[in-house]
């Protein structure tokens, strides 16, 4: 098939026309930071992690979502960008209420990871402590608000791979919340079907499964990778 | 999520009419809340159901639209409610001077609800029961050419004198 | 309807009005903010006024949309003459008659601006107010009855969508789009007959048309009067541009809080199908085109085109990353050409005088005319229509007759929450979209606000933060986190509780937020603090000096 010509961090690549940046750097082995995508799923470029700097365009644009073309000169490790990872990881810590001690996750978490990688020692902006609750209405799991992130894979990994539609958001701003049904505790739903895809689609500690405790949660998105692969089978 | 909605409710009638008109499409979704909450003054949840059945909609993404936009509200304004009409014949029935007897009899104006939030007062735009003005639906009980002082006085017996 | 039968229809019109015994016509402008003003009783007293007098042959009353100067309602117009007369009640009405139609006299004393200046206008075209305006896209607006299709083929005959469809083709109406280097009046700019050139370009069985009416800038009233006012200009813009890029469907989104701007789109709609300007083969042609009204629930961010397309397929209105724009793939996936209320408004003038007639008009970037909706500290708030390049000077002091209560000019806000302010320094700059965003500011949608010394810049720009915080849709970090921790220190800032370090954090949060939001919402909420801190920073050191006297022992600079 025919390949176009694209630059990333000064080193010259052949890829497929139509992919995104992000699967290009993926299959070159560039580092790319993100959270909102998990392969498999439809990209929504929300957390705003995998900016680069594209010559010519004078925005950042987030790699998950916008597809080379013949001839782009890219920069994914810019001052800037790094700077800008790094206030965009502050404020996720910031925004909601993230106590790694005491969460399932600890250790094993998309969230702590991201910390570290951005080289965050201390968050220099006022903690919100927003009021969020913690749904246990489930026989078998639990939504914690105060460590989801809004990453809204959850969202897209019930609609999109199982099809039941549980999840969405309500409000707007820093108002938003992930919901069930009609905001109704999730052991109340009648669209759920406790496929559990949305635990694993989830990077931190707020979908966890009732027999796990602090820092034994284990997660495999790669899961629902591999579901959307297999769905093609069924075109063949 | 087992309420269902009266089919003997002039509003359902209008409703389910406005749903059938926008051929059951999903995507006319805010032009039916819009309707919806015109008839009913806010959006009881089962007529989100109710909406939800209709278009084949996960309640979820129903739920999401209507928290999305500052129009549409979810809160019923009081424990009793008082909805008047002032749809255009509503409006020529006398529904003007009930809304002003409501006002000097409990001090609520339309879309307000009492401190100890027993009574609220709504408009809606129209019921749809026009060859019935004026309306006044008092807690969901379509109350038919009625004048100030019927509707005072089910108030009344309702919640005791104020 | 055919093509000769329409012809036949205008010229009949036309005549209908020529040979009317009316001689005189008095116009009563019911636009939304003079009917608030009571227009609409002045309009019933004034026709049991004719009635009784037995002047119903002679005297014609059209209720009008907007005329203008909007503060000084309710206006009532007597043509020919084109006196204006100002604030007028149901007792004043018989003087008026009896003085201006019977004696031929007009009453001075009642006339627009009469208690401003020496002497007020009786030709009310002759006042700077409206001298120093030039009416394309607001012509007609407050001369014909919204409601009446016939009023509107009268005045501009659908002539435009004539000339389209039977003597140019798609592509000549794109040239002619072009060559008029008409950009888009939404706030962006954008040049006009490219988007449209692109949308041209893509293939694809459906394409669609949109027009935003989500007017949602506080302060801005222009689309609004335009729908109210003139809603037919706006549909022929619309099935011209159909025309052009090859869609067969559109879509009017206006704001709920318009519901007359929806009535009276919604029956122009119903009016022009009626006569087959609307729908399949319309006049004959081979060209179809239907429009459907699509209506907003209260979300400013739904004025960005991605997110209003999202409203439109029954969704939240939460926006898209582009690329790839709506040109390529916008409603539904397809090939989407969106553009602005006042856009459209402009498109039936260029096609009637030629694009080449239009791009002469206003500055080397930017051309043609921009309608502003004057509001703010201002002596005469309402709605404008001046050449691009008209200075702000002549704006606030020739038009709209200088500050309200004698004050000194502070700044004027443009642009709305995405927007700058532009100080007393830049009064003379030449409005158009470069000049703005070399001051700090944009063009915006027209809402203009005028601010004088007792204006507080830090919060007016906390003002406008609080409102990005509250329209903010949520799906992405930098804006719907970014734009609540600015508040939150903006407030501080206002409250005398901030520190320099305070300062700096948002000086740095607001260029963070400016270049890594989603969308415009984000990518513009920190216009207002960045323009204010440019041209007041000595606003926001005072208060920082404040909170530094009492705090002696806070460190000066930040570490990170």
């Amino acid at each position: 098939m025919n390949t176009i010509d694209i630059k990333i961090n000064d080193r010259s690549l052949k890829v497929l026309p139509g992919i995104t940046i992000l699967q290009a750097c993926r299959e070159n082995e560039i580092d790319i930071l993100t959270m909102c995508h998990l392969k498999g799923l439809t990209d929504v470029g929300a957390c705003r992690l995998c900016l680069v700097e594209i010559v010519g365009i004078n925005k950042l644009l987030s790699a998950c979502t916008t597809r080379v073309a013949s001839n782009m000169v890219i920069r994914t490790d810019t001052e800037k960008i790094k700077r800008y990872q790094r206030i965009t990881t502050e404020l996720f810590f910031a925004e909601r209420n993230h106590v790694c001690s005491v969460c399932v996750a600890n250790g094993n978490c998309e969230l702590q990871e991201l910390g570290y990688k951005v080289g965050m020692d201390h968050i220099r902006y006022p903690f919100l402590f927003p009021e969020c609750k913690v749904d246990t209405s489930h026989q078998y799991f639990v939504m914690d608000h105060n460590r989801c992130i809004m990453c809204t894979r959850c969202v897209r990994a019930c609609s999109e791979v199982e099809g039941a539609f549980n999840w969405d958001v309500k409000n707007r701003g820093f108002q938003v919340r992930v919901i069930s049904d009609f905001d109704t505790p999730w052991g109340e739903s009648i669209t759920c079907t406790s496929c559990g895809k949305c635990l694993q689609a989830c990077p931190t500690g707020a979908l966890w499964s009732k027999d796990v405790v602090q820092g034994q949660l284990e997660k495999h998105p790669e899961m629902i990778t591999e579901l959307v692969e297999k769905r093609k089978l069924l075109l063949t | 999520m087992n309420n269902e909605l009266p089919a003997t409710d002039p509003r359902v009638k209008l409703l389910a009419a406005k749903i059938k008109k926008e051929n059951f499409k999903p995507d006319a979704l805010i032009e039916i809340l819009h309707s919806a909450q015109n008839s009913y003054g806010y959006l009881p949840m089962n007529v989100l159901g109710y909406i939800a059945k209709a278009l084949h909609l996960p309640p979820s993404r129903i739920y999401s639209t209507v928290t999305f936009y500052h129009f549409f509200s979810l809160k019923s304004k009081g424990e009793h409610t008082c909805l008047v009409c002032t749809g255009t014949a509503c409006y020529v029935k006398g529904a003007q001077a009930i809304l002003n007897e409501l006002e000097k009899k409990t001090g609520l104006k339309a879309g307000q609800v009492s401190a100890d939030n027993k009574l609220g007062v709504q408009v809606a735009r129209c019921i749809g029961a026009c060859g019935l003005a004026p309306v006044v639906v008092l807690d969901d009980e379509v109350q038919a050419k009625v004048t100030a002082d019927e509707i005072i006085n089910k108030i009344i017996d309702k919640i005791g004198t104020k | 309807m055919n093509r000769q039968e329409f012809k036949d229809l205008v010229i009949a019109e036309r005549e209908k009005t020529k040979n009317s015994t009316c001689k005189h016509k008095i116009c009563i402008c019911c636009g939304a903010g003079c009917i608030s003003s009571g227009s609409e009783a002045v309009m019933k007293k004034l026709q049991e006024e004719i009635i009784e007098r037995g002047l119903q042959s002679e005297v014609e009353i059209i209720p009008t949309g907007c005329m203008g100067p909007c503060n000084q309602g309710p206006l009532m117009k007597y043509l020919p003459k084109n006196s204006i007369y100002q604030k007028v009640d149901c007792s004043n009405i018989s003087q008026i008659v009896q003085s201006q139609v019977i004696e031929k006299k007009p009453i001075e004393h009642l006339l627009l601006f009469a208690d401003s200046r020496e002497r007020p206008f009786s030709n009310a075209d002759e006042d700077p107010f409206f001298s120093k305006q030039l009416k394309i896209v607001l012509k007609n607006c407050g001369q014909l009855n919204p409601e009446r299709i016939e009023d509107y083929l009268v005045h501009e005959g659908y002539r435009a969508l004539d000339k389209a469809l039977f003597e140019m083709s798609p592509e000549d109406v794109i040239a002619e789009i072009k060559q008029s280097r008409m950009r888009g009046r939404g706030g962006a700019g954008y040049p006009t007959g490219l988007k449209w050139e692109t949308v041209y370009k893509y293939v694809n069985d459906q394409k669609y048309v949109i027009c935003n009416g989500d007017e949602g800038d506080p302060g801005a009233f222009m689309d609004r009067s335009v729908l109210e006012g003139n809603p037919h200009r706006v549909l022929e813009g619309m099935a011209i541009g159909g025309y052009a890029v090859g869609a067969s469907k559109g879509y009017a989104y206006i704001r709920g809080e318009y519901p007359l701007a929806i009535k009276r789109f919604e029956a122009a709609i119903r009016q022009a199908k009626k006569m087959g300007l609307l729908g399949p083969n319309i006049l004959g042609s081979n060209f179809s085109f239907d429009v459907e009204v699509r209506i907003g629930a209260g979300a400013f961010v739904c004025g960005e085109e991605t997110a209003l397309i999202a409203s439109i397929e029954g969704k939240r209105g939460t926006p898209r990353p582009r690329p790839p724009f709506p040109a390529e793939s916008g409603l539904w996936g397809k090939p989407t050409l969106i553009n602005n209320v006042e856009t459209f408004a402009g498109i039936a003038p260029i096609i009637n005088n030629g694009g080449e007639w239009y791009s002469e008009i206003g500055t080397p970037k930017s051309a043609g005319t921009k309608v502003f909706a004057l509001a703010g500290k201002i002596n005469y708030s309402g709605l404008i229509e001046v050449p691009m390049g008209t200075s702000l000077r002549e704006i606030v002091f020739d038009i709209g007759g200088g500050i309200q209560g004698g004050g000194e000019f502070k700044a004027a806000q443009t642009g709305g929450p995405s927007g700058g302010c532009i100080p007393a320094e830049h009064l003379d700059v030449k409005m158009d979209y470069e000049a703005l965003v070399n001051l700090g500011s944009i063009m915006g949608s027209g809402g203009l606000i005028v601010m004088d010394q007792s204006s507080d810049m830090v919060d007016v720009a906390r003002f406008f933060m609080e409102f990005c915080m509250d329209e903010s849709c949520g799906k992405c970090v930098p804006c719907r986190v970014g734009t609540k921790m600015m508040h939150d220190l903006l407030q501080k800032i206002c409250d005398n509780n901030a520190s320099r370090i305070d300062l700096e954090r948002l000086e740095e949060l607001a260029v963070y937020v400016k270049e890594a939001s989603l969308c415009g919402l984000g990518g513009s909420a920190p216009n207002p603090l960045l323009s204010t801190l440019r041209h007041f920073r000595n606003e926001y050191e005072t208060r920082i000096g404040k909170y530094e006297e009492k705090h002696i022992d806070v460190p000066q600079t930040s570490e990170v």
